[in-house]
């Protein structure tokens, strides 16, 4: 079944499927419903990373060296955990900036130097078009392998073909059409292709599962799980030194170091890899997930490598077979057809998706950093008459499009077979790699200039035209192979591959150390060594301190000068279309309440800035910059003036930062002073209340001695008996009087704090016991049966002995007062719930009013009705008790036993080294 | 501390370790012939370590303070 017009059919319903995704993506964005909103989504469409290079030469570079293509994907680990610093920050001044590639970036970060994002265009160009290659040779290759089933023969071997025969012409074609479709269909300010990313991302989703369908097949179908595919391979010694690869290899440790390093650039300035990551992402918060889900996608779709490796060395035993092709050529040795269709559709899917981000990136990095500033300086052109200019814009991408793949092609034919697809692709990290120290330092290192930037990408970007791509060009038999084995005009220490005599390492590495030297070093050197411009000075700050402005428009201050509002509209309108001009400009005066675009206005210098950052979404900031001086007045400003505007800035912050936290102390301690003051009321509130209650309650005594003493004064005739019965009263009274006086002193002490505690360790059964014999009398007295339950031994609790008796006596008291008249019955019982020793005490009185419970622990609270019935207590007792209670750490309540009395209950924590270990704290 | 740059600090911090889980010389010590369940250990060690290291970003990422 695996015919050429099956692959050929397959491959388009694909295509449709994804452009299909792609429609229904865009359809949603233009409803207002993203779909790619989402960290997963996000997620995903990082694996873009994972071209064609992964899909099949991960297998090739294991087949040849072991573990040592893991560190392609171990780098983007390590960088990726730095995101939430790095990433972050570039994504924060790409939103406010309206970047629109990395080429824009770097050059807006310089003075939106148009010299800059132009070299930064070239260079990316010229380095990824190996790298787009490769994807073409992919699928190309794979087309050709397939379609020769049953029979395994290698591309090479079926020979060159005829230009216009070549697979290779008609998929860099394809995917042309392709990308145009879905990349440049309608110009976006924003520069978001919503539909692209949804499809990128199912991209990587079926290019995983494919992976991981072949990797199940050959562990577990061809072979017994991992360790037998291992212990096969081990019996073959060629492949046993491959399971510690790095032994005995030249610098091993050395390029295993700098190949992470390399790839830790990589996922951060591939064109591809910035527009996914920072232009596409909708969402800073997306990062979180994308940090450790991203590094989880790395780590599935390398963990079968290994295995798909030896297999395919003990399958293929006689090097016939290129291991780059193992991933389709296994299934197909097995005869699994559909397996081998599912393998070729995963790598065209990761073959298209790295094409398509990757063209779309740099499309626009020629058309805006590139052509546009160019095209706008040559007035011969007359550009700048033009009404509509979006159909420039998309005309120069889509030409830009079908270039690049075009000139990737011609690489193909070139160069292409002389390479394995890994040491292709690591020719165009090696190229992205230096951005690296401008776009990093840019955000972080204030002083770095455009010359700096300028000379940095210069040399190491000349480094590696000279110690890779020449030698690329020279093992394709394009340039003289002496060059490489002699050096240029025979002298040695130039040798591209050598240079300086640097031997013993691989030519990536060695590439790598020169053209960093070179890089990082013009690159300091001409930071420092020249004057920053007023324009490099304000776009610096507004890099790297991006995190500390406010909202958008942080530029506008910087500028000063005289624009009409109806010619930036003009300007604006020709370059997005009058409909998404119109759009932008009344979205700016909902939101600032800015001048009507018709009626002849000067524009203000934030109208002057948001048109210019408008105008930087669709065709970058350098040529924004050209287009916005051309239609405004602009009085330059000097160095020092940008500096004082930073200068007073900054103090502003520095101002406004100390009276916001000034304001929040004093809001502070107010809200304490509120706080204190209402506690003050309330205590006074209180004190009142205490006050009138005190002195109503000793009146009650007082007016009844008052009385009898009166009665006695007056009558003399009054009888003995009567006499005795009046002064009996009077003395009772008398001493309720000392009694309530004696607690309300006591009251005043604990409440005030000054009551001496002093604290020792009790032995509550005895205190109990004690308690109760000298009670004992009162309670024959009045009748009353006594029963007493207590436990054999009970740990000790730490309280003052004294005071937990006057608890005992005032709860056994308050017992005596309110039991049954008749058949008097109070219950007294010690247990240890818990943590705690319990006691306590119960009547068979009329028991509490329901709902009083809690009450009659107040401040002259009495039980009983106290309109009709004469006071029996001074109402403190409980008070107080309470009080020492939870003085020690316990609690006292009440509960009622509807008919059968009151039962009070206190508890006391037992002391924690006497505390049983069984019983354990609750 | 701000809890954005607490998190960033964690991360570099996880990005340092994995600097040195992957490289010279505790690679070296790893890089022996033997497997451990069949695997030669030095794709073993690599895988885990890597896991554990994406486990650990995770944590500190979806940590709720």
């Amino acid at each position: 079944m695996l015919q050429g017009w099956v692959i050929v059919a397959t491959s388009f319903a694909y295509l449709g499927l994804l452009f299909a995704i792609a429609y229904y993506a865009d359809r949603r964005a233009d409803a207002g419903h993203s779909v790619i909103a989402s960290p997963y989504i996000y997620s995903l469409s990082l694996g873009v990373y994972a071209t064609a290079w992964t899909f099949y030469g991960s297998v090739g570079r294991a087949a040849a060296d072991g573990v040592g293509f893991l560190p392609i994907y171990i780098g983007p680990t390590l960088m990726i955990a730095l995101w939430w610093v790095v990433m972050r920050k570039i994504i924060r001044i790409s939103k406010r900036n309206r970047i629109t590639s990395l080429a824009d970036f770097i050059g807006s970060r310089y003075g939106k130097s148009a010299l800059l994002g132009g070299l930064v265009t070239v260079i990316a160009v010229i380095g990824i078009l190996p790298y787009i290659s490769l994807q073409l040779k992919a699928v190309s290759n794979s087309f050709t392998i397939v379609q020769q089933y049953p029979h395994i023969i290698m591309p090479a071997n079926v020979g060159q073909l005829p230009l216009l025969q070549d697979t290779a012409l008609a998929v860099a074609l394809i995917l042309a059409a392709f990308t145009i479709a879905f990349g440049t269909r309608h110009l976006d300010a924003a520069e978001h292709h919503q539909g692209m990313v949804a499809a990128i991302a199912f991209e990587s989703l079926v290019k995983l599962l494919a992976f991981l369908a072949v990797g199940v097949f050959v562990t577990y179908g061809i072979y017994d799980g991992f360790a037998d595919v291992f212990a096969r391979a081990a019996e073959v010694p060629k492949l046993r030194a491959m399971m510690t690869p790095l032994e005995g290899v030249a610098g091993g440790y050395a390029s295993w170091m700098w190949l992470t390093v390399l790839s830790m650039a990589a996922i951060m300035f591939l064109p591809r890899q910035f527009q996914v990551a920072v232009i596409e992402n909708v969402d800073e918060k997306h990062l979180n997930k994308a940090i450790w889900l991203f590094p989880l996608y790395m780590i599935a779709i390398n963990l079968f490598v290994l295995p798909i490796a030896f297999g395919g060395l003990l399958h293929f035993p006689n090097g016939d077979v290129d291991a780059d092709t193992f991933v389709l050529t296994l299934p197909m040795e097995e005869h699994h057809e559909l397996l081998a269709l599912l393998v070729f559709i995963g790598g065209l899917s990761a073959a298209t998706g790295m094409v398509i981000v990757e063209t779309i990136a740099l499309s626009t990095m020629v058309c805006n950093d590139l052509l546009m500033p160019v095209l706008l300086r040559l007035s011969w052109l007359k550009l700048n008459q033009r009404k509509d200019l979006t159909g420039l814009l998309l005309g120069i991408r889509r030409g830009a499009i079908v270039a690049i793949l075009l000139l990737g092609f011609v690489y193909f034919r070139l160069a292409g077979e002389a390479y394995a697809l890994v040491s292709i692709g690591l020719i165009s990290f090696a190229a992205v790699a230096q951005f690296a120290p401008a776009a990093l330092g840019g955000i972080f290192w204030k002083r770095a200039t455009r010359r700096g930037a300028l000379c940095g990408l210069l040399a190491g970007f000349s480094v590696w035209l000279y110690t890779l791509l020449l030698p690329a060009l020279a093992r394709s038999g394009w340039l003289p192979i002496g060059l490489l084995e002699q050096g240029p005009f025979g002298i040695g220490l130039l040798k591209p591959q050598h240079l300086f005599g640097l031997g013993r390492l691989d030519h990536i590495t060695h590439a790598m150390i020169w053209s960093m030297i070179a890089n990082i070093g013009a690159y300091v050197i001409g930071s420092l060594s020249g004057t920053q411009s007023a324009e490099e000075h304000r776009q610096a700050s507004l890099f790297v301190d991006v995190f500390k402005q406010g909202g958008e428009g942080g530029g506008a201050r910087f500028w000063r000068g005289t624009a009409s509002v109806p010619d930036l509209y003009r300007l604006l309108a020709r370059f997005v279309g009058s409909a998404a001009a119109e759009e932008a400009i009344s979205d700016y005066r909902e939101s600032r309440g800015a001048p009507d675009p018709q009626s002849p206005q000067q524009a203000d210098a934030e109208f002057v800035h948001y048109v210019e950052t408008q105008l930087a979404g669709a065709i970058g900031a350098a040529s924004a910059r050209i287009m916005v001086a051309s239609v405004v007045k602009e009085d330059a400003l000097t160095i020092d003036e940008v500096r004082e505007i930073l200068d007073e800035a900054s103090q502003v912050v520095v101002y406004s930062h100390r009276l916001e936290q000034k304001s929040r102390e004093l809001e502070a301690a107010t809200a304490e002073l509120r706080i204190a003051n209402e506690r003050l009321t309330e205590l006074d509130r209180l004190k009142d209340d205490f006050i009138s209650t005190v002195t109503h309650e000793l009146r009650t005594p007082l007016t009844s001695i008052r009385a009898f003493s009166e009665i006695l004064l007056d009558d003399p005739e009054i009888e003995l008996e009567q006499r005795k019965n009046f002064l009996g009263i009077i003395t009772r009274e008398t001493a309720r009087l000392s009694r309530l006086i004696n607690q309300v002193l006591d009251l005043s002490k604990i409440e005030s704090g000054s009551a001496e505690w002093q604290e020792s360790s009790i032995d509550m059964k005895e205190l109990v016991g004690d308690t109760v014999d000298g009670m004992s009398q009162l309670f024959r007295e009045k009748g009353i049966r006594l029963s007493v339950d207590l436990p054999g031994r009970v740990p000790a609790v730490t309280a003052d002995f004294d005071r937990v008796v006057q608890v005992l006596l005032n709860l056994l008291s308050n017992a005596v007062k309110f039991c049954h008249r008749e058949r008097g019955e109070v219950r007294i019982e010690l247990s240890e719930q818990g943590a705690y020793l319990r006691v306590g005490v119960c009547d068979n009185g009329p028991g509490i009013r329901a709902g009083d419970e809690d009450a009659i622990f107040d401040k002259f609270r009495q039980g009983g009705d106290t309109l009709t019935d004469k006071p029996q207590g001074t109402g403190l007792g409980l008070h107080i008790s309470r009080h020492i209670v939870e003085r020690f750490g316990g609690r006292i309540w009440a509960e009622n036993r509807p008919g059968e009395g009151a039962c009070f209950y206190f508890t006391l924590p037992i002391a924690a080294q006497a505390a049983p270990l069984q019983g354990g704290i609750q | 501390m701000d809890r954005f740059e607490l998190k960033g600090q964690r991360l570099a911090a996880l990005s340092v370790l994995g600097m040195v889980l992957f490289n010279y010389p505790l690679l070296a010590i790893f890089n022996v012939t033997a497997t451990v369940f069949g695997i030669p250990v030095l794709y073993a060690y690599i895988f885990c370590a890597w896991g554990l290291l994406t486990v650990c970003m995770a944590y500190v990422v979806e940590a709720k303070d």
